[in-house]
């Protein structure tokens, strides 16, 4: 085992959050549990036995499924994990998401930080790979993301499922007097089959959690699985068709005040002239204050009613100070193009490139300069958060993908201790990445200093939330292949830069914490794909452009899919090789790489003619521990090119729940296509230029295409799937268009060069 | 002014020029309709007035000339729409969010169609963005519902 220190100080970031949690405290502490934040807080009659089951002497059994619902599905998922040990049906619990507490960190979110693909298995990317889900214990990051839940609870929230049945069995073995084996569970209820009595799980409880835990509990085989594996009713579906009150935006508290924020236009800039007096006057306007945040500099408006807010926003006359970063989209660029041609920091480096390309013939070469846009999440629930300073204590009501962050971050903003903060976290309207920002839950915890202690909503409007954004960042790279005689790619050499998510993420939340070392979300994507290449180097450069960039579904797979799979496509024509056989080759030592090939060609009928007008494209990423590969049929029609179909193999080792993961696939799909199509931020005066969805829209249900996903389950380890499904989407929808038109688009978004119907 | 919602009347006292879904929301606490766009891009604060499917955050209250019906008047958990029952059956909401304004817009269709071609979603649906990417099962769902409804479901 590597030592936390020691992985600390290598040079390589593994994540905001584990750079910025101070690896000084002993490794002891990783052995010891957290307590059980549920002690703290339970209804009369009600026992715990860890941090995720309570049951009271009623038999009502709560699951705490402890990681944010933002439309994945991740709260039925865990809670069916708990369910399953613990032999009760998904219609006998209550879900809830829990307190903010450490004893819900999320080690698996850092376990595939470190500079090694996921299929390297080899001594010292397994000791850091162990090592980095230390450190998430170690700074405790209860957070959502990196398509991480699922696995990290998979051992955990089984065993707490697991153990509190044992415990049952125990207390009720003792209550009827007979041997713990002779009894089974059922539906929340122990019965003694000899004598026919039988005890609920409620009548037992209490007992029960008063009994020393066992050290060993045996998890059930999977051959004995009643509930994962297979498709559940989503638990929180009957809110979500009946419009119950379940996201931040609909929190109603007594006495509430209502309010919004303008902040500055030009990140980081500061007003250097403000005319409020207007805006205070308006009706409904109660009062209007200066709010300082890491994030940025500019006003919160409080008023009787949102629209009120909204209305005063629009009409504060302000000036900004310049920007620190290049004014528009143009010199920005100019930026990354510069910075492409520095020597970056080789994350692949096989054989010998330099070698290999120094006497490479012209006919045999292929070159090609590849470029993506900046892009905002635009989550369907704009960016919003309640808040209510009173006593000396603060609640903050949000959805939220890291609730100890918003914690630990809020409780510094108003300057009172962690203790004396509440976060209540509700479900959301979509994140994507954009709720692990504080942003929005600072802006209402300032604000709620303003209002005599009265609880006030923040809602951000859409134009707000557009040009406030931690965007996906733009990116450049330049790609070059050397063939050899048969077509095959003999030498590849890849480089691509970008800004950093890892530096722009720690200036926000930690900023006293200086970034160090390259950061690999720049090259994922392109350096761990499962190739063998003799001579195959993956460089990244950081783009030292400081417009906030952060985590945006998929995260540097979303940029490097399409540059990696596009190249490949590339390489396969100028080979004269069927992009499909190309892959199969080059995959050969990966298996579970090849089947998702061969599953979805197939599924696709990969190689049938097609009529005049229609054609496919491929691609394949491998993304969070599942490898995907996605084909997609376009079709030319005279309101533009269609896009048809597209068909989906995963392998995502354990399919927990089918249904689930079928429809995250194409959900990511649709969000990948969605970007591809037609999404750009870009910049003028130092101001993001689009607003709202009018200028910045995604697919509508009339350009959305049939789809046919297969699910495998060929690898050994669990992968993730609430980001797998985005980043092939793009190179497979532009290796389409290209086998249609003959056009090779190698920038994004393809809508400024095609037209879509 | 008065403003009759889910078969309930309210007396409201408020700016014409407000937009009829800052008062259900913020002022008689019906959260069904979403905010999203504000400039009737998105569809998720649909609700209807006399039937008539409407961007709520684009009508000012002064011009609300009949009745006005929410997500929460047309179905509650134990009596669910039949595009309720086969939203719920298609297992259709991710996020959710945007769906109070895609059952609202898929109510009003079926109202006017009651089989609806593909052409027919496409059009009445359009205006209603998932960025959850849950087109697919909205589709089958409006099938669904559609059936229901004509079996008297
Ligand atoms: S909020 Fe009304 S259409 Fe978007
Ligand atoms: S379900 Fe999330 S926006 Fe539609």
């Amino acid at each position: 085992m590597a030592s936390v220190g020691k992985i600390a100080r290598r040079t390589f970031l593994i994540g905001a959050a584990a750079v910025a949690g101070g690896v000084a405290v002993g490794y002891y502490y990783y052995r010891k549990p957290f307590p059980n934040p549920l002690e703290a807080d339970l209804g009369k009659g009600e026992a715990t036995f860890n941090p995720y089951v309570k049951i009271g002497a009623d038999n009502t059994i709560t699951i705490v499924a402890p990681r944010a619902e933002m439309g994945q599905g991740i709260s039925t998922t865990l809670a069916v994990m708990v369910a399953e040990e613990l032999d009760v049906g998904l219609d006998q619990v209550k879900v809830e998401h829990g307190p903010a507490s450490y004893a819900y960190y999320n080690a698996a979110i850092l376990e595939e930080g470190g500079p090694f693909a996921f299929f390297d298995e080899g001594m010292t990317a397994q000791a850091v790979r162990s090592g980095l889900g230390v450190v998430g214990k170690f700074l405790a990051v209860q957070a959502t993301g990196g398509s991480a839940s699922a696995r990290d609870g998979f051992d955990k929230m089984r065993q707490a499922g697991a153990a509190a049945r044992h415990l049952l069995i125990a207390a009720a073995a003792q209550k009827l007097g007979v041997a713990a084996a002779d009894l089974e569970t059922a539906n929340g209820s122990i019965l003694h089959k000899a004598s026919g009595k039988s005890l609920t799980y409620g009548a037992v409880a209490a007992a029960a959690a008063t009994m020393a835990p066992s050290a060993e509990v045996r998890l059930k085989d999977r051959v004995d699985w009643k509930l994962l594996g297979k498709p559940q009713k989503r638990i929180d579906m009957l809110a979500k068709v009946t419009g119950a009150p379940i996201f931040g935006i609909d929190v109603r508290l007594p006495d509430m005040l209502y309010g919004t924020v303008k902040m500055s236009p030009r990140f980081w800039a500061k007003p250097v002239k403000a005319d409020l007096a207007k805006a205070e006057k308006m009706p409904g306007v109660i009062k209007i204050v200066p709010l300082e945040t890491n994030y940025g500099h500019g006003f919160g408006i409080i008023a009787q009613n949102t629209w009120a807010a909204f209305r005063a926003a629009d009409a504060i006359d302000a000036q900004w100070a310049d920007p620190e970063y290049p004014l528009g989209s143009a010199a920005i660029s100019d930026v990354l193009k510069q910075a492409l041609g520095t020597k970056g920091s080789a994350m692949r480096d096989n054989g010998d490139v330099d070698t290999a390309f120094a006497d490479a013939p012209r006919e045999r070469m292929v070159e090609a300069d590849y470029a993506v846009p900046y892009l905002a999440h635009a989550t369907m629930e704009p960016m919003n958060a309640t808040a209510r300073f009173s006593d000396g204590a603060l609640d903050i009501w949000c959805g939220n993908q890291a609730p100890t962050l918003v914690r630990q971050l809020c409780a510094n903003a108003v300057g009172i201790g962690q203790d004396k903060v509440t976060v209540h976290t509700t479900f959301m309207g979509g994140g994507f990445g954009r709720r692990t920002e504080m942003d929005f839950s600072l802006c209402a915890a300032l604000m709620a200093k303003e209002t005599g202690g009265r609880p006030i909503k923040v809602t951000w409007t859409r134009e707000e939330d557009m040009r406030h954004d931690a965007y996906r960042p733009a990116a450049v790279g330049k790609f070059q292949a050397r063939l050899g005689d048969d077509g095959m790619p003999v030498a590849v050499d890849m480089k691509i830069a970008s800004p950093s998510v890892i530096a722009s993420t720690l200036r926000r939340l930690f900023p006293s914490i200086p970034p160090v070392g390259p950061d690999k979300s720049i090259v994922d994507g392109a350096y761990d794909q499962p190739y063998t290449i003799a001579n195959y180097r993956v460089s990244g450069v950081a783009a030292p452009v400081s417009i906030p960039v952060g985590f945006w579904r998929s995260v540097g797979s979303s940029i490097n899919g399409f540059f990696h799979e596009g190249f490949m496509d590339e390489i396969a024509t100028a080979g004269k090789i069927d992009p499909v056989e190309m892959r199969k080759r080059l995959m050969a030592a990966y298996p579970s790489a090849v089947k998702v090939v061969e599953k979805v060609a197939a599924m696709a009928k990969w190689g049938e003619a097609l009529p005049a007008g229609k054609a496919k494209g491929m691609a394949f990423t491998l993304s969070f521990g599942s490898w995907v590969g996605e084909i997609v049929q376009v079709a030319d029609t005279p309101a533009g090119i269609r896009i048809e179909k597209v068909w989906i193999a995963a392998d995502v080792g354990t399919a927990l729940d089918p249904g689930i993961i079928e429809a995250q696939l194409i959900s990511g799909a649709i969000y990948g296509l969605s970007a591809a199509m037609g999404q750009q931020i870009t910049f003028a005066d130092g101001m993001v230029e689009q607003s709202n969805f009018h200028d910045f829209d995604a697919m509508r249900i009339f350009q959305c295409p049939t789809f046919e996903v297969a699910i495998l389950e060929n690898f050994h380890k669990m992968g993730g799937v609430g980001e797998v499904g985005t980043p092939p989407a793009a190179p497979a929808l532009a290796n389409a268009i290209f086998a249609l038109t003959g056009k090779r688009i190698r920038t994004l978004p393809l809508s400024t060069m095609v037209a879509f119907a | 002014m008065r403003l009759t919602v889910d078969g309930q009347s309210f007396d409201i006292d408020a700016d014409p020029a407000m937009p009829l879904l800052w008062a259900l929301r913020d002022l008689i606490g019906k959260t069904g309709p979403k905010f999203g766009c504000g400039i009737a891009a998105c569809g998720a604060c649909t609700v209807h007035v006399d039937g008539q499917p409407v961007r709520s955050c684009s009508l000012p209250l002064g011009q609300v000339s009949g009745a006005v019906t929410t997500i929460e008047g047309i179905g509650t958990a134990d009596r669910l729409h039949p595009v309720q029952q086969a939203w719920l059956e298609e297992q259709v909401a991710q996020c959710g969010y945007c769906q109070a304004g895609q059952i609202m817009s898929a109510v009003a269709l079926l109202d006017e169609i009651a089989d609806p071609s593909d052409a027919d979603i496409d059009n009445a649906m359009g205006g209603n963005l998932c960025r959850c990417g849950t087109y697919p099962k909205i589709r089958s769902a409006i099938r669904k519902a559609a059936a229901l409804k004509t079996a008297g479901l």
